[in-house]
């Protein structure tokens, strides 16, 4: 079934047939390490179902929307932190795409030939920060920075407005939703321009240069070659940066307030998923309802990243084909 | 038809259409330069923002103290050692046990299955790993060996690590591969070579740059989680390098400590963070400059 053997002629000689046996041997290792990825999956899904599966039991289909997490009265909903989760996944994303972009468009058609080293290096370097500094940079660099300038202007400015009035009305404590979602932001961001700009750089430069020979603009370039010829790969990264928005757990923790209500504005603090179950763990024995709650809440987070996923690759389909 | 090759003819309407027209795509294209600029701005001045972060407040806490004394209670004069070896233990076991296979996926992938079903299925599955949040692989492995097994360990914490590295691996090999041209693989088959030799010594040759990269990236992104050990290897307060013994790790440390109400254990938290920092950010820099000597 392979096609491995296919290159092969029939085996003769005693050296041919050892060298088929090695291609026997890396084909079936390489093979069977493929399955073993998806029993990976598989394994992970399972485990943290069946760790979920008495808080399932005991609160059925409406754990998936229950808005209470209550300790003292064992009751405990997802409601909230799956709330959270989306609502800053989604806004971090509003942010960083057009960012990442320009920093990739930049980086690979606009910037003098001599910058783009140094620049992209710099790029790789914020992809490299580890999560929790961004949590402690967010904590004591970007939340005093929102509580006294950011969060008083926006609630100033829209306080008459009718949706923008709600969304970025309350208290200007600088921790919050929005916070969160900046810092999100700014951790995917080198993650996505990165991405693109790595596949950017494979587009085939004769096809640039024929672009550029009828009279194309770098912009016209960029929109008409470079992008349709990498959107595959660009929507890889910015799948990328959605999943590590999605589960982000030390930069959200740090900065999103940790409190189980749904929020009526953007400066409410809220929690996500990942910052709950990070947060709710160390005060959860091994077997009790509260621990299979927070397994149930990541079973729900792997459902929410599989889907965005599953979507992500249904939009690409027709277009790559 | 012919009118128009003669530019006398050309009617002054259409003239003034076509300088309008050329005025404006140049317009657009100067905007979104600009904007380009701007977004590129901002991500030089958000790295510029935590590394002068860092350094502020971790330098002037950081000292002899810290890697030579292991974390103790507050102001006690601890440091960071303990936390250090820890990471650097559970971060190569982890990449060690991670990268062969993710490398080999990755070659499964790019040479064997590149159109079959279960090539797809083996692609899309590492996908979503990839895109996993990296807490809940630390709830796996706490469902499969930390509970079974009764305690929090630090093979568990390597466990952890090594399945986050192996999608990340997964996706650049396969990405570094599929950009080989087919002629080098028909060069090396028409030499004679099987297939496995080919990919050795032909692909694994051209893509190595770019397969070290992702191996290097790998090892940057999970020498800083924290969340994945948060629930395997927990952290230690105490000297332990043993494997079955929950195992302190400086990302955690530095969790542990930047919530803290202690000024000492704060100051702890960002003289670790700076080297955690610096220390990935030096793995970089290496990896850009070592392997990639082309200029």
């Amino acid at each position: 079934m392979e096609t491995d053997t296919t290159f092969m002629p029939a085996a003769i000689g005693s050296s041919r047939s050892r060298r088929s046996a090695g291609d026997v041997i890396f084909a079936a290792a390489a093979r069977s390490l493929g399955c073993f990825v998806l029993l990976l999956l598989g394994a992970i899904i399972l485990s943290l179902f069946v760790g979920g599966l008495p808080s399932f039991r005991a609160f059925g289909f409406g754990f998936l929307w229950d808005v209470s997490w209550d300790p003292v009265k064992q009751h405990f909903g997802a409601g909230v932190p799956v709330f959270g989760t989306l609502v800053t996944s989604l806004l971090a994303l509003v942010m960083a795409v057009p960012l990442a972009f320009g920093i990739a468009f930049y980086l690979t058609e606009v910037a003098p030939d001599w910058f783009r080293r140094p620049v992209g290096i710099a790029v790789e370097l914020l992809a490299a920060v580890p999560s929790i500094i961004y949590g402690m940079w967010g904590f004591f660099v970007i939340v005093p920075i929102m509580g006294q300038y950011v969060m008083p202007f926006l609630g100033d400015t829209f306080a008459d407005w009718p949706i923008l009035g709600t969304l970025f009305g309350g208290a200007p404590f600088g921790t919050g939703i929005l916070t969160a979602a900046m810092v999100l932001a700014v951790m995917v961001i080198p993650f996505i321009a990165a991405t693109m700009r790595d596949v950017f750089m494979t587009v085939p430069p004769v096809f640039k240069e024929s672009a550029y020979g009828v009279g194309c603009t770098t912009w016209e370039v960029m929109r008409s070659i470079v992008i349709p010829y990498t959107r595959v790969s660009v929507v890889g990264g910015i799948m990328l940066g959605l999943g590590r928005a999605l589960g982000e757990t030390m930069a959200v923790t740090f900065v999103i307030g940790n409190a189980n209500r749904i929020a009526s504005s953007l400066f409410d603090p809220g929690n996500t998923i990942a910052s709950i179950v990070a947060l709710e763990f160390p005060e959860s024995p091994a077997g009790s309802l509260k621990l299979s709650s927070l397994l149930a809440l990541g079973f729900i987070l792997f459902v929410i990243s599989f889907i965005v996923l599953a979507i992500s690759r249904m939009l690409l389909r027709p277009r790559s084909a | 038809m012919s009118a128009t090759m003669m530019p006398g003819t050309v009617p002054a309407r259409d003239v003034r259409l076509a300088e309008r027209l050329s005025r404006r795509r140049k317009f657009i294209d100067r905007i979104v330069k600009l904007l380009c600029i701007v977004a590129t701005v901002i991500g030089l001045a958000l790295l510029a923002s935590i590394l002068f972060t860092l350094l502020w407040r971790g330098a002037s806490s950081l000292g002899l103290h810290v890697f030579t004394n292991i974390t103790r209670p507050p102001g006690s004069h601890g440091g960071l050692l303990n936390a250090i070896v820890g990471s650097l233990i559970q971060t190569l076991v982890g990449t060690m046990i991670g990268t062969p296979i993710g490398l080999m996926v990755g070659t499964y992938l790019a040479e064997y299955a590149r159109d079959s079903t279960l090539g797809n299925v083996v692609r899309f599955v590492s996908d979503v790993l990839l895109s996993a949040p990296s807490i809940l692989i630390g709830l796996f492995v706490y469902t499969i060996l930390v509970e079974p097994f009764g305690g929090f360990s630090g093979i568990a914490g390597c466990v952890a690590l090594a399945v986050i590295v192996i999608p990340i691996v997964v996706r650049t090999t396969e990405d570094m591969l599929q950009l080989i041209p087919t002629s080098l693989r028909e060069a090396a088959v028409a030499l004679g070579a099987p297939k496995w030799r080919m990919i050795v010594f032909v692909c694994y040759r051209a893509a190595r740059d770019g397969i070290a990269t992702g191996v290097l990236l790998a090892i940057a992104r999970v020498a800083g989680e924290t969340a994945p050990l948060l629930f395997t290897s927990l952290g230690n307060l105490n000297w332990s390098v043993s494997l079955t013994q929950p195992m302190a790790s400086l990302p955690v440390t530095i969790y542990q400590y930047a919530g803290s109400a202690f000024d000492d254990w704060v100051d702890l938290a960002w003289a670790g963070a700076l080297l955690i920092t610096f220390g990935v950010l030096a793995l970089n820099i290496v990896a850009r400059v070592v392997l990639r000597p082309r200029s």
